[in-house]
């Protein structure tokens, strides 16, 4: 299976139950060393697991995820480290990498494509990548299997959405605030229709995220998306020294609700 | 002198001739391989929305006329060329000085924000958010604002607030907000970074007045347009005082708003020599200058693939200057390209050459530069001993009054 069939499965297979969910982690946070096991765990408790590769410089990024990444940066993580640990942790869910282009460049498109297939990994999501600029990295990934997703906003016009969905591999990225990451998602109906509008067009599954912090939340959006990322709030969780897997249950548990299927 | 320029990214075939005639950036945004829009997909829209209301506003009588006025009327254009005689003298050459420092606000930065500003209100924008190193662009920024009734936002690196702080005092008086960036390099870069922030937060009423030729398209374009006012006036005036063009134009490159605006109309006549002059800092390893086309590779910061100070990871490196305005680890993509064709060449000026050009031009014109401006001084002075009887025109973008305390507390080892 390709990276892109691999996680439409695991959301499909998932979303019969209870909306997918996709967990975030900052590579290498927030100890380098028991990433690897962290990884494992969570890759248990999540049906995709997303590492964010740390940038010096991520605009797209609330204080959470940058605090977090300028940590994972200081205490010596890479790509390159971040590719090893994924290969050798062996998940049970499929690994998505979060990272913003400069990294993926300095390491060479081509080497990067290859080195994430190796490392199994099934998909990339590049924020500061629009549509117009993503074909040489696309068809760098297109050679490996690996998928490259696509992100689209409330603000993203409706056939400019349509083609994003198209095009998107795997799942849609529904960016459910306009702003950074971790940022105030309200329930409003504007919202959830968009996520609607998403949904009606989209071949691909639809997780949404951007500011997805509690059971409630997801079981708002969860009749209106196949499923959640949640990022800022698990990041937190590992901040504070808690137990992300029993906030990871919580969420699938208490996320519950009746999925039509 | 037409040769290719191509990145790992995306190679592209460009020419001078290509950016003389207009036809750079490209429909995608780019000078041969540098430039383009790398932004996350809420920017996308706002982008071109705002490339869209700058090339119809340009082509408007009403605004060009509009920009007009506040340029002569309340920015002070067209600014003095003066022939600097006893540098002149000193250096064994024929020296022009470009005054932007005599512009309202004292620097160049005030061009391109009043532009902007117009654009801005022509857009409809409920409120304006800009970023600030050296603290000109962001008063500039504020004073446009003030002058047409726009709420301002200013972003300003917490070291940069530090060692610019008479202009965070300028900047709250011309009632903006000023909010400081203790995260990142707490300098220019970082304010950049929160900028951007702010503008992904509401991208459809707020209106982002970068105050650089760098950021993604159509910004680079957009501020070159403005400051080239800067380069016209200088060749116009050149030509009527001097009667000829000068061999050389000079100005000092961080993004490198000031020394495009210089050499931009300067480009078609061939037999001038351009020089761009970056920050040397205090050495030549990491993190000790600013000097992004000397040392730096290409790579993608602030939505635009150029050249940049990074390390074999793709993390961008912490830099060092003297001067505030200079002290940033990208480049604008039309001056990436104009050094991968050669057309510009691009040397640097340590911190102790600047602060001596400070004070030379102090001594000998009665003017003092602002750091920033004095790195060029410099680079000209060098340029100069190698030759004799050179015509030198050289961009003064700003005035060094709000260099005072770093002056002053400048360790001068050296002096004799």
């Amino acid at each position: 299976m390709n990276g892109a069939a691999l996680l439409e499965h695991s959301i499909r297979a998932a979303a019969v139950r209870r909306p997918a969910l996709a967990a975030f982690l900052t590579g290498g946070f927030p100890e380098m060393d028991a990433f690897g096991s962290l990884l494992r765990r969570v890759a248990a408790a999540a049906d995709i697991v997303e590492i964010g590769i740390p940038f010096t410089d991520p605009m797209a990024d609330g204080v959470t995820i940058q605090e977090s990444s300028r940590k994972a940066l200081e205490s010596g993580v890479t790509l390159s480290w971040i590719l090893e640990t994924v290969e050798r942790a062996e998940c049970e869910a499929p690994i998505v990498l979060m990272s913003y282009l400069n990294p993926v460049i300095a390491m060479g498109l081509t080497t990067f494509a290859r080195r994430a297939a190796e490392a199994g990994v099934a998909g990339l999501i590049v924020p500061d990548l629009p549509l117009e600029e993503c074909e040489p990295i696309k068809s760098a990934l297109d050679d490996t299997g690996v998928a490259l997703v696509q992100l689209v906003t409330p603000v993203t016009p409706p056939r400019r959405l349509e083609r994003l969905c198209r095009l998107s591999q795997g799942f849609v990225y529904a960016v459910t605030v306009t702003g950074t990451t971790g940022g105030d998602v309200g329930h409003s109906v504007a919202m959830l229709d968009y996520l609607d509008r998403v949904c009606e067009v989209s071949p691909v599954p639809v997780l949404a995220g951007f500011g997805i912090r509690d059971a409630a939340q997801v079981r708002a959006v969860s009749t209106h998306a196949d499923g959640v990322i949640v990022g800022s709030a698990l990041i937190e969780v590992l901040e504070r020294g808690g137990d992300p897997i029993a906030f990871l249950r919580k969420l699938t548990d208490e996320g519950k609700v009746e999925v039509e299927t | 002198m037409s040769t290719a320029s191509s990145g790992p990214w995306a190679a592209s075939y460009a020419t001078l001739d290509d950016l003389v005639a207009g036809r750079l950036p490209d429909d995608n945004g780019r000078y041969g391989a540098f430039g383009g829009r790398f932004v996350p997909e809420t920017l996308v829209q706002a982008l071109s929305r705002l490339e869209n209301g700058a090339r119809e506003a340009f082509r408007d009588p009403a605004f060009r006329q509009a920009l007009d006025n506040e340029l002569s009327d309340w920015v002070g254009r067209p600014t003095p060329l003066t022939r600097a005689n006893r540098l002149g003298e000193a250096w064994g050459a024929t020296v022009y000085l470009k005054r932007e420092d005599l512009t309202h606000t004292g620097a160049h930065k005030i061009n391109n924000a009043i532009g902007q500003a117009l654009l801005a209100r022509r857009l409809g924008a409920a409120r304006v958010v800009a970023e600030t190193g050296a603290g000109q662009h962001g008063v500039a920024a504020a004073a446009a604002c003030a002058r047409l009734g726009l709420p301002c936002t200013v972003y300003m690196g917490a070291i940069d607030a530090k060692r610019q702080a008479p202009n965070v005092d300028r900047i709250r008086r011309l009632g903006a907000e000023l909010l400081q960036v203790t995260k990142g390099d707490q300098t220019l870069r970082s304010a950049i970074d929160e900028a951007l922030r702010d503008w992904v937060s509401d991208p459809e009423s707020t209106y982002y007045m970068l105050g650089s030729a760098v950021g993604p398209h159509p910004y680079p374009w957009l501020v070159c347009e403005l400051q080239s006012v800067i380069g016209r006036e200088a060749r116009a005036q050149i030509l009527e005082q001097e009667g000829r063009l000068p061999d050389l134009a000079v100005a000092c490159v961080g993004g490198g708003s000031n020394a495009i605006g210089l050499f931009h109309p300067l480009l078609e006549d061939r037999q001038i020599e351009m020089l761009g002059i970056e920050a040397g800092g205090t050495g030549e390893d990491h993190g000790l200058n600013a000097a992004t086309l000397r040392f730096g590779t290409a790579g993608v910061l602030h939505g635009s693939y150029s050249t940049l100070l990074q390390d074999e990871h793709g993390q961008i490196q912490e830099t060092h200057s003297v001067s505030a305005g200079l002290d940033y680890p990208g480049v604008g993509p039309e001056h990436a390209f104009l050094h991968s064709i050669g057309r510009v060449k691009y040397e640097t000026i340590s911190d102790d050459e600047a602060v001596a050009a400070v004070d030379e031009c102090c001594a000998l014109e009665g003017i003092l530069p602002a750091l920033e401006s004095a790195h060029a001084l410099a680079g000209a002075k060098r340029w100069a001993a190698g030759r004799r009887d050179s015509c030198i025109l050289i961009g003064l973008s700003g005035r060094g009054d709000k260099d005072l305390a770093t002056l002053m507390s400048y360790p001068r080892g050296n002096e004799s």
